[in-house]
């Protein structure tokens, strides 16, 4: 009896152990998260538009049927991003995510203040490199550091009636990514 | 013989253990740090770079993008107010007024995230488009039969979840009470 309390506690210990192990892996193991699903309509480095979701058809679950929506698939191993969007009427919005899809950094159109949203993506280490004046002339403009190379760069442009659409969609294809 | 039917058992518990929770966890939504008010939950830390382990593990598996904070924030319900679960055969009462944000919208989704089909091609309403009464208030029925008002169609699923995202919104990690952000409340009306 004392043997068979002593094998169950081992096994419950080993459970949790598989737990914690499982829940953290998960994310890397994934085949079928957001970034897999935007990298199959995507091609790196430019803005491509995400098609408005259907019950039929969608490219993720959860998207907000009430915004047009723009993607750019980044990669910075061959250097640093410039990327731009026009404010438009609506709220428009600009979030960025790892190759993970953790939710680094999110701007919308009254936190930045001016009639575009202007700003580099750089990698940690191409941000160290820049030269020390440079940064000061940059002042002006805003530097996001991506924790990982490759991730996303979602535009959203609200669309609150059916009329609104248009315009939306004009905001997202003036919008540029680019090296 | 003793030894080996020992760590078949064991291994056996502790894969069932492990395994079981694991799917536990990232089905039912319970990640840390969820803020809930009545009966919707949100976990603003998701939408940043401390999001917690469970959480990243939830959106890998859905396959979503969880809201940028500094783009807004969503709640979810999957009960009324009485903690039933939704049902999208009975008639439901969302009335109340919503937090302060620059404006929010609400989306209806079956339990894995996605669209629910149904006649007239509603999926949610926003901010701009709801009715209101004459002291800021709303009510919106969800349900399966046509309404008048603020209708937004289940397409008589089993079961759906509310979504309610706020954008632009002080709402986040800070906010504790109904008092900073008193959201609508659920009640079940009649069924079919």
């Amino acid at each position: 009896m004392m043997r068979l309390a002593l094998w169950l506690l081992g096994a419950l210990l080993l459970g949790g152990i598989v737990h914690l192990a499982t829940v953290l892996l998960l994310p890397s193991l994934a085949s079928q998260d957001a970034y897999a699903r935007v990298s199959a309509i995507a091609p790196v480095n430019a803005i491509i538009p995400v098609p408005p979701p259907t019950p039929e058809n969608e490219v993720m679950p959860f998207m907000d049927p009430a915004f047009a929506i723009s993607v750019c698939r980044y990669d910075l191993s061959r250097g640093s991003l410039k990327f731009s969007v026009p404010i438009g009427q609506a709220y428009t919005s600009v979030s960025f995510y790892t190759r993970g899809d953790v939710a680094y950094y999110a701007i919308n159109d009254r936190a930045a203040g001016r009639r575009t949203i202007e700003l580099d993506l750089m990698t940690a280490a191409q941000r160290a490199d820049l030269p020390e004046n440079e940064d000061i002339t940059r002042a002006d403009r805003l530097i996001v550091t991506s924790p990982t190379t490759t991730g996303l760069i979602v535009i959203r442009a609200l669309t609150p009636e059916a009329g609104w659409i248009p315009g939306a969609r004009n905001t997202l294809a003036a919008a540029r990514c680019r090296q | 013989m003793q030894l080996l039917f020992g760590a078949m058992l064991a291994l056996a518990v502790a894969a069932t253990v492990g395994l079981g929770t694991t799917w536990i966890a990232l089905t039912r939504g319970t990640a840390y740090g969820g803020v809930t008010i009545g009966a919707w939950t949100a976990w603003p830390k998701s939408g940043t770079a401390g999001i917690d382990p469970y959480a990243r593990a939830m959106v890998a598996r859905t396959g979503e993008l969880p809201v940028g904070s500094g783009d807004g924030v969503a709640f979810y319900a999957w009960t009324d107010n009485a903690g039933e679960a939704l049902d999208g055969r009975c008639d439901v009462l969302l009335s109340g007024i919503t937090p302060q944000a620059r404006f929010w919208t609400l989306t209806l989704y079956d339990p894995e995230g996605h669209l629910v089909a149904n006649s007239v091609r509603r999926q949610g309403f926003t901010s701009q488009e709801i009715i209101r009464k004459s002291d800021g208030s709303f009510d919106i029925i969800v349900g399966p039969r046509v309404r008048p008002g603020n209708w937004l169609p289940t397409g008589g699923v089993e079961k759906y979840q509310l979504v309610l995202r706020l954008y632009d919104t002080p709402v986040g990690m800070s906010t504790r009470s109904e008092s900073e952000a008193p959201m609508p409340s659920i009640k079940k009306g009649t069924c079919q």
